[in-house]
């Protein structure tokens, strides 16, 4: 049995009167690789951005390395451990690559101003050893707006890499990349698993999903619907129950 | 020179550049249409005496303008801030501690308002800041009844009246001193400290700065305080140069900041600015009106001309923004 790294315990959340989340449990274990699957609404990205601490739950318990804990904020999560990638959306279009890897948690003085020299250094580390950018038109004063989808993408996955993460949340990982962008992905996800550390991942293509992911947990509509691990399911299985899913709104779980 | 033009600088300082070059061009302007009067001093010193006022608050509202947001409540701060400082000094029998702990608190809480106006209530800040904007102006005409405030007798001729606006050397005002001394500051803050960062990142992209750790309305709260600081003391400042408090104090000064702050170059999409633009803007705009009497056009010119400069300016902004993506 290996261990739990998060559990989310009857997580409710509200925003005014729609109910997005409706009694939500799951489990996530040490070096485990868990895909959330579901329709647009079905509660995937809320329920990621209550385990990065952009929401808060509206009730429920989330324990984290088996201690209770209250997610206040962005900042929280990421000393916890957790590290939320959520490609080129969470990157700012004008500003210079060296102050986009550090947004949030720069490296500053006890007066708060920048160290400019450091951030730079470690950002041309990132660059180089973590992204493994040869290019020399991309450079850490280069604005993000000039970066292809693939090298914004690289460029927050290396910011993951380099802030050694328990937990890596990723959103869409895969949206708008070419073929040889989404291996890539894959890999570096696949990656993660060969050094003990988890993650979660949204994607809403089962063909990425199935190759990448140890366990598929299905959401529909706020509600958990659906488990299964990768042994006890083909790809060909899972995707016969989300189109079941979408015809009828019920999954049949078989004995 | 070809070498000069492709280098990084000028390519990471395109609107500095053109703002600059804009400056001195109208400065030569100056010059050689009226020698009799830019040969001279007093015209520099008037330049440098009247500058400050709304210089001050344009470097400070270039913050809030960097955020996408904007503030229109801060010729108001400016009257309500000057009536109590002027209040309070003259009640005090000149006790300038507490008329300055005051007014400066009352100009950071008006900011406060407008802060929590844009952010937990979330009403636009173009609106929040029209009702602050009477709000403000409102409460000096109940409480000043219309009436002025000489503090004449209780500043004039004091250490801090010295400390605000003498003329150091008997030539340069104490304020433009002031005036350069914040600008640096705020330069420093705004392009290398973690405020100055966050305000940038805001500005770009609200969604993807929550994601990253930011807290957003934190920073637009503290960009609308500290706005409503320098509000209050451009006040401040102005009460130390007139002597004498008067209700529509500070209602002039709407439209020559924020020309100032878009004429040098800070983008009013967000995300990006210059507070060194907006010190060539304060150059400019604050000169125009002075310097086109100078050359002898009539003043029915002034706001003709203000027009064209500030057009044109924002209008090669768009093209050097437009070449760049």
């Amino acid at each position: 049995m290996s261990e739990e790294l998060l559990k989310l315990q009857n997580i409710y959340k509200n925003f005014g009167n729609v109910k997005v989340l409706k009694d939500v449990n799951i489990k996530i274990n040490k070096g485990e690789v868990v895909a959330l699957i579901g329709d647009n609404g079905a509660g995937k990205s809320t329920l990621i951005k209550v385990i990065t601490g952009v929401h808060k739950p509206s009730s429920g318990e989330v324990f984290f390395n088996g201690e209770e804990v209250v997610i206040k904020s962005v900042s929280q999560s990421r000393k916890m451990g957790i590290e939320a990638v959520y490609q080129e959306r969470a990157l700012c279009d004008q500003q210079e690559l060296w102050r986009n890897i550090f947004a949030g948690r720069e490296i500053t003085n006890s007066f708060g101003f920048l160290d400019i020299k450091k951030q730079r250094k470690e950002a041309e580390k990132i660059l180089r050893d973590y992204i493994g950018f040869t290019s020399k038109a991309i450079t850490v004063d280069s604005i993000i707006t000039g970066l292809s989808g693939g090298e914004k993408q690289g460029v927050a996955f290396g910011r993951s890499l380099y802030f050694d993460s328990d937990l890596i949340v990723l959103d869409e990982p895969t949206m708008g990349l070419s073929i040889q962008e989404t291996e890539k992905v894959l890999n570096f996800v696949k990656g993660l698993k060969k050094k003990n550390k988890s993650a979660i991942f949204i994607d809403h293509n089962i063909i990425h999903v199935y190759g990448a992911a140890d366990r598929f947990i299905i959401l529909d509509r706020g509600e958990v619907v659906g488990e299964f691990n990768k042994d006890e399911i083909s790809r060909e299985e899972l995707v016969q129950k989300m189109i079941q899913l979408h015809e009828s709104g019920k999954i049949k779980v078989e004995a | 020179m070809s070498t000069f033009l492709n280098s990084y600088f000028v390519k990471t300082h395109r609107l500095e550049i053109s703002i600059t070059i804009i400056a001195i061009v109208l400065f030569l302007i100056y010059f050689l249409g009226a020698p009799h009067v830019f040969t001279r001093f007093p015209i520099y010193r008037a330049f440098m005496q009247s500058m400050p006022f709304f210089g001050i608050i344009a470097i400070s509202a270039t913050f809030v303008v960097t955020l996408g947001e904007i503030d229109l409540s801060f010729p108001s701060i400016v009257g309500i801030t000057s009536l109590v400082f002027g209040l309070v000094l003259t009640a005090t029998g000149g006790n300038f501690f507490i008329a300055f702990a005051l007014a400066s608190a009352l100009g950071m809480f008006a900011g406060l308002i407008n802060g929590l106006l844009v952010t937990k209530i979330g009403i636009p800040s173009i609106v929040a800041t029209i009702g602050t904007l009477y709000f403000w102006r409102g409460l000096v005409n109940v409480i000043s009844q219309g009436s002025g405030v000489a503090i004449v007798d209780v500043a004039d001729g004091t250490w801090h009246h010295t400390l605000f606006v003498d003329k150091i050397f008997g030539k340069i005002p104490a304020q433009f001193i002031w005036f350069i001394v914040l600008t640096i500051i705020m330069q420093w803050i705004y392009r290398y400290h973690k405020f100055g960062n966050h305000i940038h990142f805001v500005g770009d992209n609200k969604a993807s700065s929550q994601m990253m750790g930011i807290n957003v309305d934190n920073v637009k709260i503290i960009a609308f305080v500290q706005l409503g600081f320098f509000s209050s003391l451009a006040g401040i400042f102005t009460m130390y140069e007139m002597l004498y408090f008067w209700p529509t104090q500070g209602s002039g000064l709407m439209l020559t900041t924020l020309a100032a702050v878009f004429v040098g170059g800070t983008s009013v999409f967000g995300g990006k600015g210059t507070i060194f633009g907006t010190f060539i803007g304060v150059l400019i705009i604050g000169s125009l009106e002075s310097g086109i009497i100078a050359l002898g056009l009539s003043g029915f010119y002034v706001q003709f001309i203000n027009g064209i400069m500030i057009t044109s300016a924002v209008t090669i902004y768009a093209i050097i923004q437009r070449k760049k993506t």
